[in-house]
C-alpha cells in the first residue's frame, strides 16, 4: 500500500449539490482525511446511502457508491457487508433518512452489530423538501408544516444509539472537522457497528449554528467510554452536546464474523452437497 | 402390479398429526414406486380448526390432485361431515369408530375403526392416534410394511428410542386391529409399483434447492406463511457452502440486504408473499434503476390484506408485473410443478444475472406445500450465468448504452472501477442526470433488455390438439389441472389445446400470438377474483378471452375446466 493517499484522492470529479455553507462539506472533508489516514485504497470502499441532501454524499466520492432510497440504508449497508466482508462499508444519510422512515433499521443494524460506520448528519429539518420539521427538530420550530411550532418531542439519537445496544457511538460537529476525522477513523477502525452523530446544521432552512455552538463541550474529565450507562446519562443530558467517543465496547465481534463462525463449520463442495440433500428426499 | 390411481383424503381436528400422518403415507407410497401428489389445507391457528391432507396415487404422471375422493379418513366427526360431499359414489370411508356413526344413507364401503380407543389403551397416548391411523390405514390398503416403519424410523429418528417404541406399538395397533376385525370389501391395493428412485419435494422444497443449485450466497427474508420454510430450509444448507442467511426486520429490510448484498456481488435472494412484495415494491424500483440482480419469490396466498394466509390464490399477477411507480425492467415467471419450481428457480437467477434487473418467481400456497414424487433434480447440468463484468478501460461507465442494453458491471473491490448507483436517473457514468435527452436514452435502454427478454426460448409449453378450435391459456401452480382437463376434453374429441405460459413478463409474444392465430376462442382460467392474467393478454394482444375464476382458496379441479371448455366451445365439436 502506497503512502500516496491523501484525502483528495477520495473525492469524484462531480461537485457537491449543497448549499454554500452547508455541514456537510464538513463532514465529506472529515470522512476523506479519515480514509486517507487509514489509507484504505478507494476500490475498497464502499458507500451507501439513502435519500436527502446528505445522501447525495456517494456521489461526490471516489470509492463504490450507491445512493438508494429513502430509509433503507442500514439494511443495505449490512446486506453489503455481510456479502463482500473484505470491504469498507460506511453508511451516510441524514436523521430524517435514518430516525424517521428508516428509523425501524437502527436498532437491528446495532443489535446485530457489523463492521459497518454510519455517520448521521443531523441538521433537524428536512433540507431537499424544503424546510419541514423532522424527527429531530426541537420543540415549538416553525416549519413549513409546523406553522404553529413543533409539538412532537425530538428523538435523540446518541441516546437511542446506545439504548439500542451499538458497540460504538460517538459525536461530531461539521465545523470541527479535525475532531469529526478522529472519530470517523475510530469508528472505522472499530470491529463493529459505529455509529457517529454529526451534527451538521442547514443555513438555508435550520440554521442552528449560532444556537448549537456555545452547547459543544468536551466529555468530562476522565471520561470512562466503556461505561453505557454513563455514556447514556450522558447522551440524555442535552444542555451540552458532549463531541467525542460516548460509548465503546472494548470486545465486540462482528456480524458477518459471527455468522461465518457459525456451525456447521465445514464448508463443503457445492454440487456434492446438493446431491446429499437431494438423496435426503428419496 | 395393477395400475392404480386412487385419491386418500386424512381430515381432522388441526393438531391431531392429520397432515404428518397424510405427508408419511404420500412418502411411503412413493418409495413404494407408486407417484404421488398431494395437496394440504389447514387452518391459519397453529391448533384447531379442520385440517386436511390429500393424496393422489397412481402410476401415471400425476397432473392433478384429482377430481373427487376415493378414499376419506376421517378422524373426528368434521372429517366425515366436511369429507363426505367429495367422497365419489360407493367410495370408501375409514373412519375413528368411536367419533364416527356413519349415515344410514352411506352408499359405499365402511370401516369404522376405533382409532381413540386403540390410541388410548394399547399406546397410552391420545397423541399416538395418528400413528395408529397411519397402521391401519398402510394395512388396510397394503402399503408395504417395512416401507412404513423404516419411514417413520428415519423421520423420528432425533427423538429417541422411547418415541420410537411407541411409534411402532401404535401403528402396529392399527395394523393388527385391521387384521383380526376388519374383512376386506373393496379391491384397492398399493402394493409396490414401477416408479422407483423418485425424490418427494414440496414447491417450496423445490425452490430453495433450485437456488442451491443456482449458485445462491446470500438470502435474506422475513417469516411469512405460506413462504417461511424457504428460508428456514436455507438457513441449514447456505453456512454449508459458505452462503449467508440473515433473517431481516421486515421485508423491506429483506429486499434491501438483497440488493446491497447483489451490489457486493453476491446471487440474492428473498422469498415472501403477498403482503411482503406489497413491502417490497418501491425496492424493487430500485433494482430496476440501479440494474441489480435480484430473485424474489412469492409464495402467492389469498388477499386483499392479511386474507386468507393458509389458502390458495393466483392474486398477486397484478402486483408483480405492475407494482411499481415509473416504469422499468422485471422480469416474472411463474412456476407451474414442485419439478418446475425446481427449473423455474435455476432460470430466476440467471435471468437475473444476464439482464441485471429483478426477478420475481410466483409460486403459491398449493404448489408451495404440496408434495410430488419426481425425479431427481440434475444438479450437475447446471451453469448459470454471471452479469458481464467491465474490464478496466479508461473512465469506466457502469450504464453505457449498448445495442443490448445490458452493460458490463462492476463489484466492489475492482480495481479502478469505482462507480456510483443510484435510484435517481442518471447518465452512463451512474451521474444523477435530468435532462431531456439522455433520460430519453436511459428509458429506452433499460426497455432494451425487456425487448431482448421477451424472445427467451422455452417460456410457454404446449400440448392438446395440434389443430385447436379452443385454446386455453394458462399461468403458474394451474399447469397440471389444465393439461389433464383438456387431455379428457381431446379424449372426448374437442379440438382443445393449451399453452402455459412460464414468463409472464415480458410476455413471450411470438410463441403466444402464433398460438392465438390458430385458435378461434380463448379460456383463461385462474385462481382469483377477476382474471389478472386474462386481463394482461387483453392489453397485450387485444383479445377477449373467456375467463374462469374462482377465489374461493382452494385450487380447481380438472372436472372444473373441463365443463368450462365444453361451455364455451366454439360452434360444436
Amino acid at each position: 500500500m502506497a503512502a500516496s493517499l491523501v484525502p483528495k484522492i477520495y473525492r469524484s470529479a462531480n461537485k457537491p449539490t449543497w448549499c454554500p455553507g452547508c455541514g456537510d462539506y464538513g463532514v465529506l472533508e472529515a470522512t476523506t482525511r479519515a480514509l486517507a489516514t487509514l489509507q484504505v485504497e478507494p476500490h475498497r470502499v464502499a458507500v451507501v446511502s439513502g435519500i436527502g441532501c446528505s445522501s447525495r454524499f456517494p456521489i461526490f466520492l471516489n470509492a463504490y457508491g450507491f445512493h438508494s432510497v429513502h430509509g433503507r440504508v442500514l439494511p443495505i449497508a449490512t446486506g453489503l457487508k455481510v456479502a463482500n466482508p473484505e470491504l469498507t462499508v460506511l453508511a451516510v444519510g441524514g436523521d430524517g433518512d435514518g430516525l424517521a422512515i428508516g428509523a425501524g433499521h437502527f436498532p437491528h443494524a446495532a443489535r446485530r452489530n457489523p463492521d459497518i460506520t454510519y455517520i448521521m448528519m443531523d441538521n433537524s429539518i428536512y433540507g431537499l423538501t424544503k424546510g419541514q420539521i423532522s424527527p429531530t427538530s426541537r420543540l415549538q420550530q416553525r416549519s413549513s408544516t409546523t406553522p404553529w411550532g413543533n409539538v412532537d418531542r425530538p428523538l435523540n439519537p446518541v441516546a437511542m444509539a446506545v439504548a439500542a445496544g451499538a458497540s460504538f457511538v460517538a459525536r461530531g460537529v461539521s465545523w470541527a472537522v479535525a475532531e469529526l476525522a478522529d472519530l470517523i477513523r475510530q469508528g472505522i477502525e472499530h470491529r463493529g457497528f459505529a455509529f457517529i452523530h454529526a451534527v451538521s446544521p442547514c443555513p438555508t432552512f435550520n440554521n442552528t449554528l449560532a444556537q448549537i455552538k456555545p452547547r459543544v463541550a468536551p466529555l468530562p474529565q476522565g471520561y470512562d467510554p466503556t461505561d453505557p450507562v454513563r455514556a447514556f446519562e450522558l447522551a440524555l443530558h442535552t444542555e451540552a452536546l458532549h463531541t467525542g467517543v460516548l460509548y465503546r465496547e472494548p470486545e465486540t465481534i462482528p456480524y458477518e464474523e459471527r455468522l461465518a463462525a457459525l456451525e456447521p463449520p465445514t464448508v463443503q463442495d457445492r454440487q456434492t452437497f446438493l446431491q446429499s440433500l437431494i438423496d435426503a428426499y428419496r | 402390479m395393477q395400475p392404480i390411481d386412487l385419491v386418500f383424503r386424512f381430515g381432522g381436528e388441526s393438531g391431531e398429526g392429520v397432515i404428518s400422518c397424510g405427508e408419511i403415507f404420500a412418502q411411503a407410497a412413493a418409495r413404494a414406486g407408486r407417484e404421488i401428489y398431494t395437496v394440504r389445507t389447514f387452518p391459519a391457528e397453529i391448533r384447531g380448526g379442520h385440517a386436511v391432507y390429500q393424496v393422489r396415487v397412481g402410476d401415471d404422471l400425476l397432473l392433478s390432485q384429482g377430481d373427487r375422493v376415493d378414499v376419506l379418513v376421517a378422524f373426528n366427526g368434521e372429517g366425515y361431515e366436511k369429507g363426505l360431499p367429495d367422497l365419489r359414489p360407493g367410495g370408501i370411508l375409514v373412519c375413528d369408530g368411536d367419533q364416527v356413526t356413519p349415515d344410514p344413507s352411506f352408499d359405499g364401503t365402511a370401516y369404522p375403526i376405533p382409532f381413540t380407543t386403540l390410541a388410548r389403551d394399547q399406546v397410552g397416548s391420545l397423541r399416538a392416534k395418528n400413528m395408529v391411523v397411519l397402521g391401519a390405514v398402510a394395512e388396510l390398503f397394503d402399503l408395504p410394511r417395512e416401507v412404513l416403519f423404516s419411514l417413520v424410523a428415519q423421520r423420528f429418528a432425533r427423538k429417541g428410542e422411547e418415541a420410537q417404541e411407541a411409534n411402532r406399538r401404535a401403528l402396529e395397533a392399527g395394523a393388527a386391529y385391521v387384521r383380526d376385525h376388519v374383512t376386506k370389501q373393496d379391491p384397492y391395493r398399493i402394493g409396490t409399483g414401477p416408479h422407483t428412485g423418485r425424490v418427494v419435494l414440496s414447491g417450496n422444497e423445490a425452490v430453495a434447492l433450485g437456488a442451491l443449485a443456482a449458485g445462491l450466497t446470500f438470502f435474506a427474508g422475513y417469516p411469512i406463511t405460506p413462504a417461511s420454510d424457504i428460508m428456514e430450509n436455507l438457513v441449514r444448507w447456505l453456512p454449508q457452502v459458505g452462503g449467508r442467511l440473515v433473517q431481516a426486520e421486515d421485508e423491506i429490510a429483506a429486499l434491501a440486504m438483497v440488493l446491497g448484498a447483489s451490489f457486493g456481488g453476491a446471487r440474492a435472494m428473498t422469498a415472501t408473499s403477498g403482503p411482503g412484495l406489497s413491502l417490497m415494491v418501491e425496492l424493487l424500483g430500485l433494482a430496476s434503476a440501479a440494474e441489480l440482480p435480484a430473485v424474489v419469490v412469492d409464495v402467492q396466498r389469498a388477499g386483499p390484506s392479511t386474507g386468507m394466509p393458509t389458502k390458495e390464490e393466483q392474486g398477486d399477477l397484478n402486483l408483480a408485473v405492475w407494482g411499481a411507480h415509473g416504469e422499468g425492467p422485471r422480469i416474472v415467471l411463474g412456476a407451474t410443478s414442485v419439478a418446475d419450481a425446481f427449473q423455474t428457480t435455476v432460470q430466476a437467477f440467471d435471468l437475473a444475472e444476464r439482464y441485471q434487473c429483478p426477478v420475481i418467481v410466483l409460486s403459491d400456497q398449493f404448489l408451495g406445500f404440496r408434495k410430488a414424487s419426481v425425479a431427481p433434480p440434475p444438479v450437475d447440468e447446471i451453469r448459470p450465468s454471471y452479469r458481464i463484468l467491465a474490464r478496466r478501460n479508461g473512465a469506466y461507465r457502469r450504464f453505457q448504452l449498448t445495442e443490448s442494453g445490458i452493460s458490463p458491471a462492476a463489484v466492489p473491490g475492482m480495481v479502478g472501477l469505482q462507480h456510483v448507483i443510484t435510484g435517481l436517473e442518471h447518465d452512463e457514468f451512474g451521474r444523477p442526470a435530468y435532462d431531456p435527452a439522455r433520460r430519453t436514452q436511459m428509458m429506452a435502454k433499460r426497455a432494451r433488455k425487456m425487448a431482448l427478454a421477451a424472445q427467451e426460448p422455452g417460456m410457454t409449453r404446449r400440448w392438446g390438439h395440434p389443430e385447436p378450435v379452443l385454446g386455453v391459456l394458462g399461468w403458474g401452480s394451474q399447469e397440471g389441472v389444465i393439461r389433464e382437463a383438456v387431455a379428457r376434453a381431446n379424449r372426448e374429441g374437442y379440438r382443445v389445446a393449451a399453452l402455459h405460459t412460464r414468463m409472464l413478463w415480458p410476455l413471450p409474444h411470438g410463441e403466444i400470438r402464433a398460438f392465438l392465430r390458430q385458435v378461434k376462442a380463448v379460456l383463461v382460467p385462474e385462481v382469483n377474483f377477476s382474471g389478472q392474467f386474462a386481463n394482461l393478454l387483453r392489453t397485450q394482444f387485444t383479445i377477449e378471452p373467456h375467463r374462469l375464476t374462482k377465489s374461493d382458496g382452494l385450487p380447481f379441479r380438472p372436472v372444473d375446466i373441463y365443463e368450462k371448455i365444453k361451455e364455451v366451445y366454439p360452434d360444436g365439436r
